[in-house]
C-alpha cells in the first residue's frame, strides 16, 4: 500500500533530528507530531514517550529520522541516521532529508522484515498543526447516527484529527524549557496564551457560584405554593411572558453550572446560550433607552386609549352593518337584532372598562417597560400579551359566534339524519336506521327548517368574527416567530464560522504542490469549513414552542364545523 | 498534461484537461463554456428597455436607478453562485477523490470523499423527457451492507460532457481505483 506521511508545515525549517508521532498501520500512514533534536539520550526519549503515551492514550513512538543539511549531503550523517533505526526499532523506518532550501525533499523507507522488496510509493502531505489541533470535524449527519461499526469504519481523517488534538500535552514544552528533550512543533517558540482568557477563567468561578445561588433563590420563590393557586396558575400559563422568562431562567441555569463541558457540543451550546443572552439583553437595553428618551412612553400611553376607542368604534360600525343588509344579503330580522344588540352591549362594557383603567395606563406601561432590560425577547412577549389583552373582546366574540355556529351545525346534522330516518348510534359509533313516531318526525322537521333558515345569519356572524380572530392570531404568531428566531439562533457558532473558520470543519481539501520526478508526491492538506446552513442546523438551540401540526385541510375542516382553534400550543401544555 | 476539445450534451464546446502528478494521482478538469458577451448584452438591454418603458409610463426616475442596481446585483449573484467555470476531479489513490467546482468569480467549492467510502465510479444513464443523458457518478459504500450503495454522487453536473469525454475520464479513474484492489490483495 502507498505510504502516507503527514508532516507539520511548522517543522519544515527544523534542525536535524528524529521524528516522533503515531503510526496507523491499517491505513499505512504516519502522523508526525514533532521533531526531537540532537543531542539526546535514547533511553530518556523512550521514557518521555511512554509518559506521553500514558497521559494522552495515543500510541506515540519514534517513526524515523529527519535531516536538514544546509550544505551538501553528508555521508556520515546519513549512516548515523540509519544506525538510529536499529536503536528505535520501528517498522518501517522513515527517512526524510532536505538539502539546502530545496522544496523537493527525498523520502525513503527502511523495511527490515518485509516480504516484498519493491519500492512502495510515498505521499508527503503537509498540514497546519495548529489549525488541525483546534478544529473539530463534523461528520455528515446520516453517518453520525449509525453507532455500530464505529471502530472499524472510523473515518481515516478523524483518526488524524484525533491524534493531533489529543497530543496537546506534547505541545506544552517549548524550547525555553530546560529538559533533556528538545522538540520542534507549532508551539516550540513559546506557548500561546492570553491574559484576558486566563483572567476570565479565574473570575468565572466565583461569578458562577453567585449566579447559581441567586437562581436557586428565584426558582425557590417561583415554585412556592403561594403562586400555585388556581386563578394565578391559569394566568401564568396563558401569558407568554412567563414562558419566555422560564425559558431564559433555564438557560441561565445551564451556563452557571459548575461542571465543565465534557464534549464539544456541550461547550458550543453553553457558548451559544451565553452570547444569545448577552445580545438579547444588549438589544433590550437599547430598546429601553430609546423608549424612555423624550418621554415616548407617555406618548405611547396617550395614544393607546384613542386606538382602543377607534377599534371599538370600528367594531360597532361593523355590527350596525351586519344588523342591516350586509352585502345585499337578507338576514333574519329578529335573530339579527338579538345578536347585534348582545355584541354591542359587550363592546360598551369593554369601552367602559378601558376608560376606567385610563389614568393608570401610563404608570403601568412605565413599569412594564422597565422589564425590557431583561431582554428584547421579553419585551416582544410583553407586546404580544398586550395585544392579546386589548383584543380580548374579539376573542370573546369569536368564541360566542363559534359556539353558536357549532351548536347549529350539530343540530342540523342530527335533524338531517332524522329527516332521512336514520340515527347516530353512540355505542357502535355509526349511523343506523331508526323508525320514528309521527310526532317525533313532525317536531324534528319543524326544528330542522327553523335551524336551516337561521343558518345564514349565524354563519355570517361566525365568518366575520373568525376572520378578525385570525388576523389577531397572525400578528401574534409573527411576534412569536421573531422571539423564536432570537432564542434559537446560534450566534457564537456563526461568528466562529466567520472569524475562525478552521475550527468548524466539514472535511479537508488537498492541493497538489509542485512536483519533481523521482521525489514523492507533495500535497497540502487544508481544512474545508462547514457551510453556514449546516452550522445553524447543527448548533441551533431548542425552543419551547411547537408549531401547529394540523395540516391546512384539518384546519379548514375545524373552521367549517365551528370547533375552536388554538393555533399556538406550547410544549408541556396538555393536549385537548 | 494534455487538453482536448469535446462537446457538452447541449452542443457547447468544452475542454478536458488531464494531468498526471504521480503514479497514483491524477487530475481531470473539464472547462465549461464561458459566459457569452452576446447573451450578457441581450439580457442587460432587455432589462434596461423594460425599465425605460416603465419610466416613460410612470415619470419616476427611481425606476432607472433601480434597474441599474438590479442588473449589477443580479450579475454579481450570477457570477458568484450560478456560473461554474471549471469542474475538476482529483483522484489520489489510497487517499480519496476530491471534486472541485470553481465559479466565475473565483469561488471554489470542494468536497473530498475518502477512498474507504468509495465503492466504484460508473457511467449512468438518465432518461429525461425525450433525451438520454449520460453522467459520471461515484457510488458510496453503505457501512452496514458491503454490497449496498448508500449514496450516488453525480459529477460534472453543469458542464454535462458527452459520452466520449466521460469514457476518457472513466478510464483514467478506473486505472487508479484498480491499484487499490491490487494493493489490498498484495498486503
Amino acid at each position: 500500500m502507498v505510504l502516507k506521511v503527514f508532516f507539520p508545515s511548522c517543522c519544515s525549517s527544523a534542525e536535524s533530528g528524529i521524528l516522533i508521532g503515531r503510526w496507523i498501520s491499517e491505513q499505512s500512514s504516519a502522523v508526525i507530531l514533532a521533531v526531537v533534536h540532537f543531542p539526546f539520550i535514547p533511553v530518556q526519549v523512550k521514557q518521555y514517550l511512554s509518559e506521553v503515551q500514558r497521559v494522552t492514550k495515543v500510541s506515540v513512538s519514534v517513526l524515523g529520522s529527519w535531516s536538514n543539511s544546509k550544505l551538501e549531503k553528508e555521508e556520515s550523517l546519513s549512516e548515523f541516521l540509519e544506525d538510529l533505526g536499529t536503536i528505535f526499532s520501528h517498522e518501517p523506518w522513515i527517512q526524510i532529508s532536505k538539502e539546502g532550501d530545496s522544496k523537493f525533499w527525498s523520502c525513503s523507507t527502511l523495511q527490515k522484515h518485509s516480504n516484498n522488496p519493491k519500492e512502495e510509493e510515498i505521499i508527503l502531505v503537509y498540514y497546519d498543526q495548529r489549525k488541525v489541533m483546534l478544529s473539530h470535524l463534523h461528520p455528515p449527519l446520516d453517518t453520525a447516527t449509525s453507532a455500530d461499526h464505529k471502530a472499524d469504519d472510523a473515518s481515516k481523517l478523524s483518526a488524524i484529527f484525533d491524534t493531533v488534538a489529543k497530543s496537546k500535552i506534547l505541545f506544552m514544552t517549548d524550547r525555553y524549557d530546560d529538559g533533556p528533550i528538545k522538540l520542534t512543533h507549532w508551539q516550540s517558540d513559546g506557548v500561546e496564551a492570553s491574559i484576558i482568557v486566563e483572567l476570565m477563567k479565574q473570575a468565572s468561578v466565583p461569578a458562577c457560584m453567585l449566579l447559581t445561588f441567586l437562581l436557586s433563590l428565584i426558582s425557590g420563590i417561583c415554585r412556592s405554593r403561594v403562586l400555585k393557586f388556581w386563578p394565578l396558575s391559569f394566568l401564568w400559563s396563558k401569558l407568554s411572558t412567563c414562558e419566555q422568562l422560564g425559558h431564559r431562567l433555564q438557560h441561565l441555569q445551564v451556563i452557571s453550572s459548575n461542571k465543565k463541558a465534557q464534549t464539544q457540543t456541550q461547550l458550543m451550546r453553553k457558548a451559544n446560550i451565553f452570547v444569545s443572552l448577552l445580545i438579547d439583553v444588549a438589544l433590550g437595553i437599547l430598546l429601553m433607552s430609546w423608549l424612555y428618551r423624550k418621554n415616548r412612553i407617555g406618548h405611547l400611553a396617550d395614544t393607546l386609549i384613542p386606538v382602543a376607542d377607534h377599534v371599538a368604534e370600528e367594531l360597532q360600525d361593523l355590527l350596525q352593518w351586519l344588523m342591516g343588509a350586509p352585502a345585499g344579503l337578507k338576514m333574519n330580522r329578529a335573530l339579527d337584532q338579538v345578536l347585534g344588540r348582545f355584541f354591542l352591549y359587550h363592546i360598551h362594557l369593554w369601552i367602559s372598562y378601558i376608560h376606567l383603567m385610563s389614568p393608570f395606563i401610563e404608570m403601568i406601561l412605565w413599569y412594564v417597560g422597565l422589564s425590557a432590560c431583561l431582554g428584547l425577547t421579553v419585551a416582544l412577549c410583553i407586546l404580544s400579551d398586550i395585544i392579546a389583552l386589548l383584543t380580548f373582546h374579539i376573542y370573546c366574540f369569536y368564541v360566542y359566534g363559534a359556539r353558536l355556529y357549532c351548536l347549529k351545525i350539530y343540530g342540523l346534522s342530527s335533524l338531517w339524519r332524522l329527516f332521512r330516518g336514520k340515527k347516530w348510534n353512540v355505542l357502535r359509533q355509526r349511523v343506523d336506521s331508526c323508525s320514528y313516531d309521527l310526532d317525533q318526525l313532525f317536531i324534528g322537521t319543524l326544528l330542522f327548517t327553523i335551524l336551516l333558515f337561521l343558518l345564514p345569519t349565524t354563519a355570517l356572524y361566525y365568518l366575520v368574527f373568525t376572520l378578525l380572530r385570525l388576523l389577531v392570531v397572525i400578528v401574534q404568531g409573527l411576534i412569536h416567530l421573531l422571539v423564536d428566531l432570537i432564542d434559537s439562533l446560534p450566534l457564537y457558532s456563526i461568528i466562529l464560522r466567520l472569524c475562525r473558520s478552521y475550527r468548524l470543519a466539514a472535511g479537508v481539501k488537498f492541493r497538489v504542490l509542485e512536483q519533481q520526478d523521482g521525489k514523492p508526491l507533495r500535497l497540502l492538506m487544508q481544512i474545508n469549513p462547514l457551510s453556514y446552513g449546516s452550522v445553524v442546523q447543527t448548533y441551533r438551540l431548542p425552543t419551547y414552542s411547537c408549531y401547529p401540526k394540523d395540516s391546512w385541510t384539518s384546519l379548514c375542516k375545524k373552521l367549517f364545523l365551528g370547533e375552536l382553534i388554538y393555533p399556538w400550543k406550547h410544549k408541556g401544555e396538555k393536549q385537548d | 498534461m494534455e487538453e482536448r476539445p469535446y462537446r457538452s450534451a447541449s452542443g457547447a464546446p468544452i475542454a478536458l484537461r488531464r494531468r498526471q502528478h504521480s503514479a497514483s494521482c491524477r487530475e481531470l478538469a473539464v472547462r465549461c463554456p464561458r459566459l457569452q458577451l452576446r447573451s450578457l448584452s441581450a439580457v442587460t438591454s432587455a432589462v434596461w428597455l423594460a425599465a425605460y418603458a416603465l419610466f416613460v409610463l410612470s415619470e419616476n426616475s427611481m425606476v432607472l436607478s433601480a434597474a441599474i442596481f438590479i442588473t449589477l446585483i443580479g450579475l454579481i449573484i450570477y457570477l458568484h453562485f450560478v456560473k461554474i467555470d471549471q469542474e475538476s476531479l482529483l483522484v489520489i489513490g489510497s487517499l480519496g477523490i476530491q471534486v472541485t467546482s470553481s465559479y466565475a468569480s473565483g469561488k471554489e467549492s470542494t468536497t473530498f470523499i475518502e477512498m474507504g467510502q468509495v465503492k466504484d465510479v460508473v457511467i449512468n444513464e438518465a432518461i429525461h423527457m425525450q433525451k438520454v443523458v449520460y453522467y459520471l457518478c461515484i457510488l458510496l459504500q453503505d457501512p452496514g451492507d458491503p454490497q449496498g450503495v448508500s449514496e450516488v454522487v453525480p459529477l460534472f453536473q453543469s458542464s454535462k460532457p458527452r459520452l466520449d469525454c466521460l469514457i476518457e475520464v472513466y478510464k483514467s479513474c478506473q486505472e487508479i481505483l484498480e491499484q487499490r484492489k491490487t494493493g489490498l490483495q498484495s498486503s
